[in-house]
């Protein structure tokens, strides 16, 4: 684990301006940013941990459990929460078991949310690893997940 | 500086350049409301209430951050400014649980304070409140907790936990509404690297960080930490005969308010349960009370009929001034003999024998204060910021402002992370490092030439000697790369004023007279001493070590550091004392238990110490206890090494008696009754001046710590103008020779304390540490201390909550030697010594580097001195406890 850190730090100086950086090539590298990584680059960095903490969950950019199988990406932009994205996120909960920012023990479902994705007249839109699904309403998610999870 | 005016609310003000509008609005007593200001950080513009207009500007500025111009027009109110400040602090209170009557902040709480000073609009407010989620409390810390839904988000803490504590622990997380004061990964506070100081608590404006049962107390006493040498001022808030509440004096130039965690939530041991409240005496190897005459008679008795030599006596580098001045008295007037020692011998008797010959006084030369001011802070063998926590903040302080730090420790220590240069050097390998690095300063022609030739003798000695130092051969001894020897060398001569700091690390070796010298070297080589902010800075460990030796609590001097064997010496003090005295030297602590194996000390009279647990090879300590004819321990617990006593005497603790503490920079200070004592304990030198009295003394019928005073006064040049009406509010830093003195803030200024008045330099060879590991013991184990205890614990032991934060003992090994060994962190190994074995589980931690492993002696179940090698100084007679060789193997539970 420290080696893969080594090889993604190696670009990289060590000066604390380069804590956002550092940041996103790790969690490209792992997917999430995890209390051991993040306590590696504030080592790195120089930065206290409590910042590269409070840094990291500052931006909406990163996560800190990994992601599943099936990402799933609810929008909660201003025109997807006027048609109800609220309710969908809630049903998707409902149904997996988790919260927004969690993933299923089996790592096989996880949930994020995200600001306004652009396509407000499809609204509203739930990002399925990276497919968009337009014009959402509860049965359509459970459409798509009993099909994605074979049920 | 140049001075400026300007008007405030019409009101003309002149002011030197560079202060904000509010510290100067504060200065001359007009109020701006604030919430996320104070005055020992820096400001953030946070809360926004602080806001000012200024004449010939638009809207409004944040007085906090603004700094006052020439001729500026201020307001601080308004009806602009009342309507911002209203809005603003309605949401503030929109987040904030309204309880004020059951908060501990209550009535000293910012928020109402400056919500009565603007007024909000309650029904505007309610409509605002937002309906959220109760935040559980954050209550894992054993002292304080943290109460989100009462925090304003202000920051205070966490500018405080950086810019003031310096560790860092706590930040804002989260954004947006969400936006909270956390750990990092938002963990309970006690998982994170927290040190429990409570500076953030101390400095929250809410009650949002408040200290567990806070009880308000009915008066408070003025008095000195009883923890470590630093001697940081605190008031004891007392109620009902209780320590309720400990707060730092702000005024205090030692501490400046802040405490560490041991100073601020330590004190718990006083009223302990455990605390001994009768005389007791050994019957069928156990204890039974008994009256305080009847023990008294006793010991007169049998000290009566063993005057001279067959006694000896440990006074108490935690006791006072007074009580060791008069413990002292008793040993040499009535016992007839130089036998009077303390733990200094075990801490640092190297310093006070290396820094007389070199400096001619063995203390730290300059202040504590004096550190912020230093350019460049050189540590070596001191985990500054876990021994002398405070002092630690000032050298953080000295890296704010921009010094350079140079920590050179076996171990990678906290103070690492400020570090400029860190060099791991090989345990017992300082004198070659220091050596090494002054060739480097004589090949490049660093020294101070000009302070050589005036204030120094003994340098072309030294120069010869630096000739067998080759800088691969110093490399290869300590393990350093010869680069970085040669950079710190350059940064300590050449970014001047430099300051040394050292600690047990330097004198606790066979070697440590040479390596004190060997410090003082390099001081003396680079003019590195004698001025403000630069000289030698040996840090004391106990709250009254430095007293303990300043009153004569050793074998070759009385009170003052005067010679036993000088004859206008011994004739002042038999005159004093109307005694006939010893003419020879002492037996030193170390000496003391293979005499008693020898069987030619018999009785031994003990004062607040430990020598079971805090001895090298306790095990030596144990069998010759066994063999005294009369022991005596006078003691506030009963400690491991009262349970070898035939007599042990309740004393009274620090706060149960008035006196004085004389700290690590010289500093004598007052220490104050708070409490009265339990039981029937009394204060140490009451007890030994029973027993003279008993004994037909004369010379100790003092009434109170007044006359003691004055005595000490009398016979103690260095301390002679040192009184208690002087010291009322700030103590005096000795010498202080008469009562028009000033006393010292450093030493050496003008010419050294010696009988030449010069420094001198010293040649020294490179010799081993005594054992040093081998096949059969393959891991070198070195000593260290915990920020959360002291000592042998007999007073932090007792503390509930820092057993709490750290209740056992870990043996710190490289996570290479635990691979090799195949354990894993948290597993039971057995460490062997060729004196002793414990079982104890590991923290694999790389601290630690390959082959060195590390322990405390905090432990009484793990009692790591059974380890360590009585192996002393030829000189000072101190034992080698920083290196011995051991075993470690993997067992079971
Ligand atoms: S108690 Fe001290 S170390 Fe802990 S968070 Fe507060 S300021 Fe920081
Ligand atoms: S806990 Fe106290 S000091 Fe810290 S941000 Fe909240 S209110 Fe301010
Ligand atoms: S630094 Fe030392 S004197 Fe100061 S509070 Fe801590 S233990 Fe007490
Ligand atoms: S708000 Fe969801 S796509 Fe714009
Ligand atoms: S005190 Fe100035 S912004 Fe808070």
């Amino acid at each position: 684990m420290n080696n893969q850190l080594d090889e993604i730090f190696a670009p990289f100086t060590g000066k604390s301006e380069e804590l956002i950086p550092v940041l996103q090539a790790v969690q490209g590298e792992y997917g999430y940013l995890s209390d051991e990584t993040m306590g590696e680059i504030a080592r790195f960095t120089g930065v206290p941990g409590s910042r590269v903490y409070g840094v990291a969950t500052f931006y909406s950019q990163f996560r800190f459990t990994p992601v599943g199988e099936t990402h799933i990406c609810v929008c909660r932009g201003t025109a997807c929460h006027v048609r109800g994205s609220g309710k969908i996120l809630e049903n998707i909960e409902g149904l997996l078991g988790i919260k927004n920012g969690e993933v299923t023990d089996d790592l096989k479902y996880s949930i994020d949310t995200l600001a306004c994705i652009g396509a407000c007249g499809i609204a509203p839109c739930v990002v399925v690893n990276d497919k968009v699904n337009a014009k959402m309403t509860p049965n359509k998610v459970r459409e798509i997940l009993n099909r994605d999870k074979g049920l | 500086m140049k001075k400026i005016s300007c008007y405030i609310d019409d009101i003309r003000i002149e002011t030197p350049e560079g202060v904000t509008i509010l510290e100067l609005a504060r200065a001359n007593g007009i109020y701006i409301p604030t919430l996320c200001y104070h005055p020992d950080i820096s400001p953030s513009g946070n809360c926004r209430l602080c806001i000012v207009e200024i004449e010939g500007r638009r809207g409004q500025h944040i007085s906090c951050m603004t700094r006052v111009e020439d001729g500026m027009r201020i307001r601080t109110d308004s009806q602009e400014i009342a309507e911002i400040r209203r809005v603003t602090l309605e949401l503030i209170h929109a987040n904030h649980t309204q309880d004020c009557t059951s908060c501990s902040s209550n009535n000293n709480c910012q928020l109402q304070e400056v919500t009565a000073y603007i007024g909000v609009n309650e029904e505007r407010l309610n409509k605002l409140r937002r309906t959220r989620p109760l935040l559980k409390i954050d209550d894992s810390n054993p002292f304080f907790n943290l109460d989100h839904n009462k925090c304003i988000t202000c920051g205070i803490c966490i500018r405080t936990c950086d810019e003031v504590a310096g560790v860092n622990a706590l930040d804002y997380s989260f954004r947006g509404f969400a936006t909270v004061v956390s750990t990092f990964g938002d963990k309970p506070i006690k998982e994170s690297v927290c040190e429990s100081c409570g500076e953030c608590v101390v400095r929250c404006p809410v009650g949002a960080l408040y200290v567990k049962e806070t009880v308000i107390p009915a008066r408070e006493v003025k008095t000195v930490c009883a923890y470590c040498g630093v001697g940081c001022n605190i008031y004891l808030g007392v109620r009902d005969n209780k320590i309720v509440s400990v707060r730092g004096d702000r005024e205090s130039i030692v501490n400046k308010g802040r405490l560490c965690v041991k100073g601020r939530f330590g004190y718990s041991f006083v009223d302990h349960p455990e605390r001994l409240t009768s005389p007791l005496i050994k019957s069928n190897s156990s204890f039974k009370e008994i009256s305080w005459d009847e023990a008294l008679d006793i010991i007169a008795d049998k000290f009566s009929k063993n005057q001279g030599r067959k006694f000896a006596a440990l006074s108490s580098a935690k006791a006072t001034n007074e009580d060791n001045y008069i413990i002292q008295k008793f040993t040499r007037a009535v016992m007839g003999t130089n036998n009077i020692d303390h733990c200094a011998r075990l801490c640092h008797a190297p310093t006070v024998s290396g820094l007389v010959q070199s400096f001619g006084s063995g203390a730290m030369t300059n202040s504590i204060d004096e550190f912020t001011s230093a350019k460049t802070i050189f540590s070596i063998g001191s985990n500054t910021t876990v021994a002398h926590p405070i002092i630690g903040l000032h050298v953080k302080e000295a890296k704010r402002k921009g010094a350079k730090i140079i920590v050179a420790n076996p171990k990678e220590i906290d103070l690492c992370r400020f570090a400029d240069i860190f060099i791991q050097h090989y345990p017992g390998t300082d004198v070659v490092l220091l050596m090494g690095m002054m060739k480097v300063i004589a090949d490049e022609g660093l020294e101070d030439k000009k302070f050589l030739e005036d204030r120094c003798e003994g340098f072309d000695e030294l120069l010869n000697c630096l000739g067998d130092y080759d800088l691969e051969n110093v490399s290869r001894i300590t393990g350093v790369d010869t680069e970085k020897i040669r950079q710190a060398a350059r940064l300590y001569a050449t970014n001047t004023p430099s300051s040394l700091i050292y600690a047990m690390g330097i004198t606790q070796h066979s070697h440590g007279t040479d390596n004190v010298l060997a410090v003082s070297n390099i001081a003396l080589l680079t003019g590195n001493v004698g001025k403000e902010s630069s000289g030698v800075n040996p840090l004391r460990g106990q709250n009254n070590v430095q007293g303990a030796c300043d009153m004569g609590g050793l074998p070759n001097v009385f009170p003052g550091y005067q010679s036993v064997t000088d004859p206008d010496k011994i004739e002042k003090f038999e005159k004093a004392w109307s005694a006939r005295l010893d003419r020879q030297e002492g037996l030193t602590h170390t000496e003391y238990f293979t005499e008693i194996g020898k069987g030619n000390i018999k009785t031994l009279y003990q004062v607040g110490e430990n020598p079971v647990l805090s001895e090298a090879d306790a095990n030596h300590v144990k069998k010759a206890l066994e063999k005294l004819d009369f022991f005596v321990v006078q003691d506030i617990f009963l400690t491991e090494t009262a349970q070898y006593a035939d007599i042990v005497l309740p004393a009274c603790s620090f706060a149960e008696k008035d006196g004085t503490f004389t700290n690590t920079e010289r500093r004598v200070q007052r220490v104050r009754k708070a409490v009265n004592p339990p039981g029937e304990a009394m204060e140490d030198w009451r007890i030994t001046c029973e027993i003279a009295r008993r004994m037909g003394a004369e010379g100790f019928d003092f009434e109170s710590v007044d006359d003691i005073v004055r005595e000490i006064n009398s016979l103690t040049p260095s301390y002679a103008g040192i009184t208690y009406d002087r010291i009322e509010k700030e103590g005096l830093q000795w010498p202080c020779p008469d009562r028009k003195h000033p006393g010292t803030k450093y030493l050496h200024r003008e010419k050294f304390a010696g009988s030449t008045g010069k420094g001198r330099l010293f040649p020294l060879l490179y010799k081993a540490s005594v054992e040093l590991p081998d096949t059969e013991f393959p891991l070198l184990l070195t000593t260290d201390r915990s920020l959360y205890h002291y000592h042998t614990s007999t007073m932090t032991g007792r503390v509930r909550g820092l057993k709490d934060i750290e209740g056992t003992e870990y043996l710190r090994i490289n996570p290479e030697d635990a691979r090799k060994m195949g354990v894993n962190e948290g597993e039971m190994v057995s460490v062997k010594s060729r004196r002793g074995k414990l079982k104890v589980k590991v923290n694999i931690n790389r601290s630690c580097p390959e082959g060195v492993a590390s322990l405390t002696f905090h432990f009484p179940e793990t009692p790591t001195n059974e380890l360590t090698i009585c192996a002393v100084d030829p000189v000072s007679k101190i034992p080698e406890t920083k290196v011995c060789a051991v075993n470690v193997e993997k067992t079971e539970l």
